[in-house]
């Protein structure tokens, strides 16, 4: 069963069409939802969440239908949303146990789940501080213990990475890679960033101006097109001269040499051209995916 | 387990296959939560302070009338029941002033409401729960020194026949105000997230209304305009439902004017359910259009 389904879905605000004829089957596991700053990614989450009825088209969760099975389908999955929503004045503990109440577990169980899922989202002693003094990384962390502590089938996380600095960022998608295989809950984590979502989900979908521009697994969309840079200390073009002899596709940009990456064997190549010129190689390393290269098509056309 | 030791615990991750509650649970506990908060309870220690002096506040008069009534062996509470509400109003605005805010504006200012409408609750159930709430509250703020004053005239061994009828009046009067009161402090404060500005427009509606209440039927009363005197209890939550009172319900005139004969009484009630009704609807409307 797919895990979401959508057909044709639209919505339009007046004259804005948000998302725009999506028809797009995704199977349980890591989904990442990638998108620029009002690709409408937001909007896809709230009509999966059946709180934002579209304009035409259909869609099921969890084989839910997001018309008429609003209910059910938020009684199943857990939301964390982009922006701030969590008061100040009460500990992460009461918070979380609240939570999970709202989401129908009794009071026992609420506080059982609440204790464990802190725990699995790394946050301690100071969970029975006022959460108005966490920081930006701890927030995050009970955005996400409140969406996971009625043990959903499946989680909407709305830019989990947002506002967090590289380490809490590496942490925060160490987080989600568990949930997903750990926990064993499916997670759609939308996101702008795609070089992120590249290291946990198992499969991508990208979203340009509400339309769909790729749906593949991680591996499919990440093997097309990787690249190497090369720098070396004197005669770049020379070295590219050699590479292209040697059958692989190198062009320069600025300083840097970048080289198609065919499999294991090409690293090999470049050292050994490198050290057949006599050359400085400075440094040599995987170049992460653009959001423009991912948004353009095979074909050239986006 | 306790087969011995060496109990490895599993700290892995646990599914919950237990109970999962519907919509009208989920709605109940949010109405526990929100009436207990409303009091401070569950809450930090500060925020018990103000309605806790509010409710010592309010009790103190009926402990003192109960040592009056009692000391003085008199035949008659020293205060009855009617008059008492309408003279601890300005602690009971105070009070829905202070709590309204707390209960709702939070919610919208941290935007605590995507994460309650992401979940089974529906939005016509969290303003259920909230306007229930805030009403038991209230009425818990009134009906209990109106219980002190009960039991008082029972110790003073007061006729029952007398006293019964006139306190369960005044339970009925004590939650219509709540639910009036509540009404108009929710809908307030649902249209201001900002807790200050909330506390500031509900205390400056409700006095303002009071005030013109006054005005206008101290006004009416000097021209002798009886009827018109009598209408104007409509402008404040608290002579309306004394209006509701005195003329559906048989309690004692308390008002300079109070709504003239069976019509004014029919008038008053119409009013009463229309203002709940309006202010239901306007606390719909308003959490249809909170996006998450």
């Amino acid at each position: 069963m797919a895990l979401i389904a959508t057909e044709e879905l639209t919505k339009r605000y007046g004259q804005v069409t948000a998302v725009s004829e999506l028809t797009v089957a995704i199977e349980p596991g890591v989904v990442g939802l990638i998108g620029a700053n009002g690709a409408g990614k937001s909007t896809l989450i709230k009509m999966v969440l059946g709180l934002l009825p579209p304009t035409s088209g259909r869609a099921s969760v969890l084989g839910l239908d997001i018309a008429t099975d609003g209910t059910a389908i938020r009684q199943r999955v857990g939301y964390m949303p982009e922006h701030d929503c969590l008061p100040p004045d009460v500990s992460a503990t009461e918070f979380v146990v609240h939570m999970a109440r709202m989401s129908g577990l009794p009071k026992t169980a609420a506080r059982e789940r609440t204790a464990d899922t802190l725990r699995h989202v790394g946050l301690y002693e100071e969970r029975y501080r006022p959460i108005g003094g966490y920081s930006t990384g701890m927030k995050q962390r009970v955005k996400l213990a409140q969406a996971l502590v009625h043990d959903p089938q499946l989680v909407l996380l709305d830019e989990p990475t947002n506002g967090l600095d590289p380490a809490g960022r590496d942490d925060m998608l160490g987080l989600i890679r568990r949930v997903g295989t750990d926990f064993g809950i499916s997670v759609l984590v939308a996101s702008h960033l795609l070089g992120e979502l590249e290291r946990v989900s198992d499969h991508v979908v990208v979203i340009d101006a509400g339309r769909l521009l790729r749906s593949s697994s991680t591996a499919d969309a990440t093997a097309a097109s990787q690249l190497i840079a090369v720098e070396v200390t004197e005669r770049t073009d020379e070295l590219a001269a050699a590479l292209r002899e040697a059958g692989l596709g190198a062009q320069l940009v600025g300083t840097l040499l970048e080289v198609d990456l065919q499999d294991d064997t090409t690293y090999d190549i470049v050292r050994d051209a490198v050290a057949g010129l006599g050359v400085g190689l400075i440094r040599m390393e995987r170049r992460r995916h653009r959001m423009s290269e991912i948004f353009t098509t095979p074909d050239g056309s986006r | 387990m306790t087969t011995g030791q060496g109990v490895i615990h599993d700290l892995g991750y646990r599914h919950y296959d237990g109970a999962r509650a519907g919509r009208r649970y989920i709605a109940r506990a949010l109405f526990l939560e929100s009436a207990k908060g409303a009091y401070g309870l569950g809450r930090s220690a500060k925020s018990k302070v103000m309605p806790m002096l509010l409710l010592a506040a309010i009790c103190l008069p009926a402990f003192i009338i109960v040592v009056i009534t009692t000391v003085t062996n008199a035949d008659k509470l020293a205060g009855d029941y009617t008059s008492y509400v309408l003279n601890v109003s300005l602690l009971v605005m105070v009070y829905v002033a202070g709590q309204a805010p707390t209960s709702v504006s939070r919610d919208l200012r941290f935007r605590v409401v995507s994460l309650y409408f992401s979940r089974p609750l529906e939005r016509v159930d969290y303003v259920l729960a909230k306007y229930a709430a805030m009403t038991t509250a209230v009425f818990v703020l009134l009906a209990l020194p109106l219980t002190i004053l009960f039991v008082g005239a029972l110790l003073a061994k007061l006729p029952l026949d007398e006293q019964v009828p006139d306190y369960l009046r005044s339970l009925v009067g004590a939650l219509l105000v709540a639910l009036v009161l509540a009404g108009i402090g929710l809908v307030i404060a649902a249209l201001t997230p900002r807790r200050g500005l909330g506390v500031a427009a509900i205390i400056a509606v409700l006095a303002v209304l009071a005030g013109v209440q006054g005005a206008v039927q101290a006004i009416a009363v000097e021209e002798g305009a009886d009827t018109f005197a009598g209408y104007a209890g409509l402008f404040s939550p608290f002579t309306l439902v004394q209006g509701v009172m005195s003329s559906v319900l048989g309690a004692e005139k308390v008002l300079e004017a109070e709504p003239p004969g069976a019509l004014g009484g029919a008038v008053f009630f119409a009013a009463t359910f229309l203002v709940v009704a309006a202010c239901f609807g306007a606390l719909l409307l308003r959490y249809r259009k909170v996006s998450i």
